[in-house]
């Protein structure tokens, strides 16, 4: 690991309230990866995932995002900086077209050129998307909707892609068709971060991997070391 | 079922495997019929039927006894009409249950008026139900019992009632747009009848500004108010005649004929519209006399506001209900900088107070918007429902008496120049207009150019999912304090025309029920829509001010309209499309199934 990571987290902690939720969390995503944060309910996923977007300020350490510290900026000035998040559960803007939710993913952005290459870009991802674009969001299928809410994420053209939970609410046959999205769009030059209670399937494409537990990191590897891991397998990969 | 005059009709060529659609049911028949027994009854005790009864509409017939006559009618055309069918599913065929359904309504509507006729002639329940007037049943012009005695009276009530339900019921035997033109031409009379000193100042203006022949109309339409029985079979029949008119088959509607011009002539088809509108409002205040523009003027500042709130509630979807504040700051700032008698005593020209209305307004929103920008739903409401009451409590303290005045207020505000030497105040309602107008055009134009705009797509974002939309880049709390700040500064400038209008101010001018007819005529005439909020302001404002006898019964009427809307079309009006889809998700969720049913 020589390049600079370009999504750091150092030693980071928060609190709601007197309770404390993360403990010296530390992670560094470098450009191109996927990475996949790991842990069941209540272990600070998503917290993590909100203290990244400026949601959680954090009460200790660093978020340094692209070189610069970050911590307490207001979520839009971390969005115009590259980050982008598609939310648990997807959250489309129901009740508005696909194309509204797409415009909607670019709003920071002013280049209507590149605005407009890169919906082409994402019509070649998802070629469903194109026949749906004037549909509103709330009448498509949940593996439809999963994709436009990819889309109105890609539409930020992010640095980072954070991703909350994407197996979420998904029968088997989608989820595995999400993570093949996650792979392409990956391939495509996206840095991800995914946060998933579904161990398996996330290790699986994903290249390296934290294990949060009760607001603490208890175990970081690659994907391989992970699913190897004896005592990994005994907490969450179904193994007895 | 037991309870059911009607095994159903089977489906008549429907897709098999669907349900059979219900018929006319008995026993909503008889909850309707009771229920609108109540209604009439309601409207008797109150002191409605008295108070309408000194107006004539139709011939003899006053409003006061239309006003009981309708419920039976109406609510035997809602007894006797088949409940909805969802599409795909076939509808009951017409037949006697339709009249029957609806003189069972009504027949159940005179048997509860029966007894409370018979009720105040045996008892005198004057003392606490002091608005029973003897008129209803006592003393000529006995309203109730159409002018006979009890006995006859209360059979009268019997075989009128269930006729009218059962007329109301026939009406579902005609074809829908039949029947359509019937209740247009019955709404054409009522309209027509009730308006009537409207129409003929209109009618007389025409012919005064124009010198078009019309007054020898309004004579022929009206006398002593009413409309003759021969104007009023005309004017059903024009009514009715219109709608078969405009609705006949295959004729493309002119929006869509436009739409098929050259780019070139649609620009010239809508920029002629527009001309002959704007000449058209501009003729207004001179047609419509000196007693009409001003109602039209309270109408507009009101009109104002809403388009105000419509961007803070309907835009951004924030409920405020302490609107009427920045009503009150843009009327006392106006005040004090126009007044010659207030504390700076300057005595400006209301042109030059404007851009401090704005400041002060602008200032006024963000003071409110500031705190209760973490605040959603039920805690935004309550909590701007006290910043309205302490905006009253500070102009009306002696704290601030040296500024505002405290109770006495602010006199001889300044009137607007128009021109050198010509200035138009409340003194001049026919000039007032081309201010109160100039507004509302500049209102609207902002609320389109905001729906439209970087700021109006953050503003949907947010009302539907805060959180997302922050994800999206949205800057939360800039939309906040911009929806409260542009709905804050129209609203300042509705005070500040109402302060020139009135020539004062008295703290007592902004209570909470301003805030809440502002939101009401929102709501009623559609939310988020600029024309329903345009219908809205004028119907539920201008009217009560031209219908006089309604005054009184106002919030009644209100509270009467708003539960109605509530239930049958909770989209207003006029409704913004995305509105409607929001309330009537279901049912099209349902269409949209149904539809790809029919392909598959």
């Amino acid at each position: 690991m020589t390049t600079r990571p370009v999504l750091e987290l150092r030693r980071v902690s928060a609190h709601y309230g007197p309770i404390q939720v993360l403990r010296e969390v530390s992670l560094q995503i470098q450009p191109g990866e996927i990475v996949c944060l790991l842990g069941g309910n209540a272990s600070g996923k998503t917290t993590t995932l909100k203290t990244i977007l400026g949601y959680v300020v954090p009460t200790h350490g660093d978020v340094v995002f692209d070189g610069q510290r970050v911590n307490g900026l207001p979520t839009q000035r971390l969005v115009a900086l590259g980050l982008s998040m598609v939310p648990e559960n997807r959250r489309l803007f129901q009740r508005m077209t696909v194309r509204e939710n797409l415009e909607l993913g670019c709003y920071l952005r002013m280049d209507r050129a590149e605005i407009a290459a890169d919906l082409d870009r994402v019509f070649t991802l998802f070629p469903r998307m194109a026949d749906r674009i004037d549909q509103r969001a709330g009448t498509l299928s949940g593996g439809e909707q999963q994709m436009v809410a990819v889309a109105r994420a890609l539409m930020a053209r992010p640095k980072v892609l954070l991703m909350d939970e994407p197996s979420m609410g998904l029968a088997p046959v989608l989820v595995e068709q999400n993570f093949e999205i996650i792979r392409q769009v990956n391939q495509q030059g996206t840095t991800i971060l995914v946060v998933e209670q579904n161990a398996n399937m996330a290790l699986s494409i994903a290249d390296r991997g934290y294990v949060l537990q009760t607001g603490a990191i208890v175990l970081a590897g690659s994907a391989r070391e992970l699913l190897d891991d004896p005592q990994m397998r005994a907490a969450y990969l179904g193994e007895m | 079922m037991a309870d059911q005059i009607v095994p159903t009709d089977a489906p008549v060529g429907a897709g098999a495997g669907l349900l059979p659609a219900q018929g006319v049911s008995a026993r909503r028949a008889v909850t309707l019929g009771l229920v609108a027994g109540v209604v009439a009854v309601f409207v008797s005790a109150n002191g409605m039927v008295s108070e309408f009864a000194e107006r004539d509409v139709i011939a003899e017939l006053s409003l006061g006894v239309l006003w009981v006559l309708m419920i039976p009618l109406i609510v035997g055309s809602l007894a006797g009409q088949a409940p909805a069918v969802l599409q795909g599913f076939a509808a009951p065929r017409p037949g006697w249950r339709n009249p029957a359904g609806g003189a069972l309504a009504g027949l159940l509507a005179a048997v509860v008026m029966a007894a409370f006729i018979l009720l105040i002639d045996a008892v005198n329940v004057r003392d606490v139900l002091i608005n029973v007037r003897p008129d209803l049943v006592e003393t000529e012009p006995r309203l109730l019992t159409f002018g006979q005695g009890v006995g006859a009276g209360v059979a009268l009530v019997l075989a009128v009632y269930a006729a009218l339900g059962a007329l109301g019921g026939a009406l579902h035997l005609l074809p829908d747009r039949w029947r359509r033109a019937v209740v247009a031409g019955v709404v054409w009379l009522i309209v027509m009848g009730v308006l009537s000193s409207l129409v003929s100042q209109v009618l007389r203006g025409i012919q005064s500004t124009t010198n078009i022949w019309t007054a020898p109309l309004a004579d022929a339409l009206y006398q002593g108010g009413a409309l003759t029985a021969p104007a009023a079979a005309v004017v059903f029949v024009v009514g009715a005649g219109l709608y078969l008119l405009l609705t006949r088959p295959r004729r493309t509607p002119a929006r869509v004929r436009v739409r098929r011009l050259p780019d070139r002539s649609q620009r010239i088809v809508r920029v002629a519209t527009l001309a002959v509108a704007l000449l058209l409002l501009g003729l207004l205040p001179q047609v419509l006399g000196p007693f009409l523009s001003d109602v039209l003027n309270f109408a507009g500042i009101f009109l104002l506001m809403a388009l105000g709130l419509n961007i803070v509630v309907g835009f951004a979807g924030l409920l405020d209900l302490g609107y009427v504040a920045f009503f009150a700051v843009g009327a006392y700032t106006a005040a004090v900088l126009t007044s010659p008698q207030s504390s700076l005593g300057v005595g400006w020209i209301f042109w030059a107070a404007i851009p401090f209305v704005v400041l002060a307004a602008a200032v006024a929103g963000l003071l409110v918007g500031t705190p209760v920008l973490r605040m959603r739903g039920d805690y935004l409401a309550i909590v701007t429902l006290g910043f309205g009451e302490i905006a009253r409590l500070l102009f009306l303290s002696d704290w601030l008496k040296p500024i505002f005045g405290g109770a006495q207020g602010i006199i001889r505000v300044g009137d607007v120049p128009l021109a050198p030497g010509v200035e138009a105040g409340g003194a001049q309602p026919r000039l007032f207009f081309y201010v109160v107008f100039t507004f509302v055009l500049l209102a609207a134009y902002i609320s389109y150019a905001l729906q439209d705009s970087r700021i109006g797509r953050a503003w949907m974002a947010m009302r539907e999912d805060e959180l997302v939309a922050e994800t999206m880049g949205v800057n939360i709390v800039a939309a906040k304090l911009w929806a409260f700040v542009i709905g804050a500064i129209l609203a300042g400038f509705g005070g500040a025309l109402f302060a020139a209008k009135v020539g004062s101010v008295f703290p007592h001018s902004f209570e909470v029920i301003v805030s809440i007819t502002v939101l009401v005529l929102i709501i009623v005439g559609g939310i988020a829509s600029v024309p329903g909020v345009v219908v809205g302001a004028l119907i539920l404002v201008g009217l009560p001010e031209i219908l006089r006898e309604f005054e009184e019964y106002r919030f009644l009427l209100y509270g009467a309209l708003l539960i109605f809307m509530m239930v049958r079309r909770p989209e207003g009006f006029i409704p913004n499309t995305r509105r409607v889809t929001e309330l009537h998700e279901q049912e099209l969720q349902q269409d949209a199934w149904l539809r790809a049913k029919e392909t598959e």
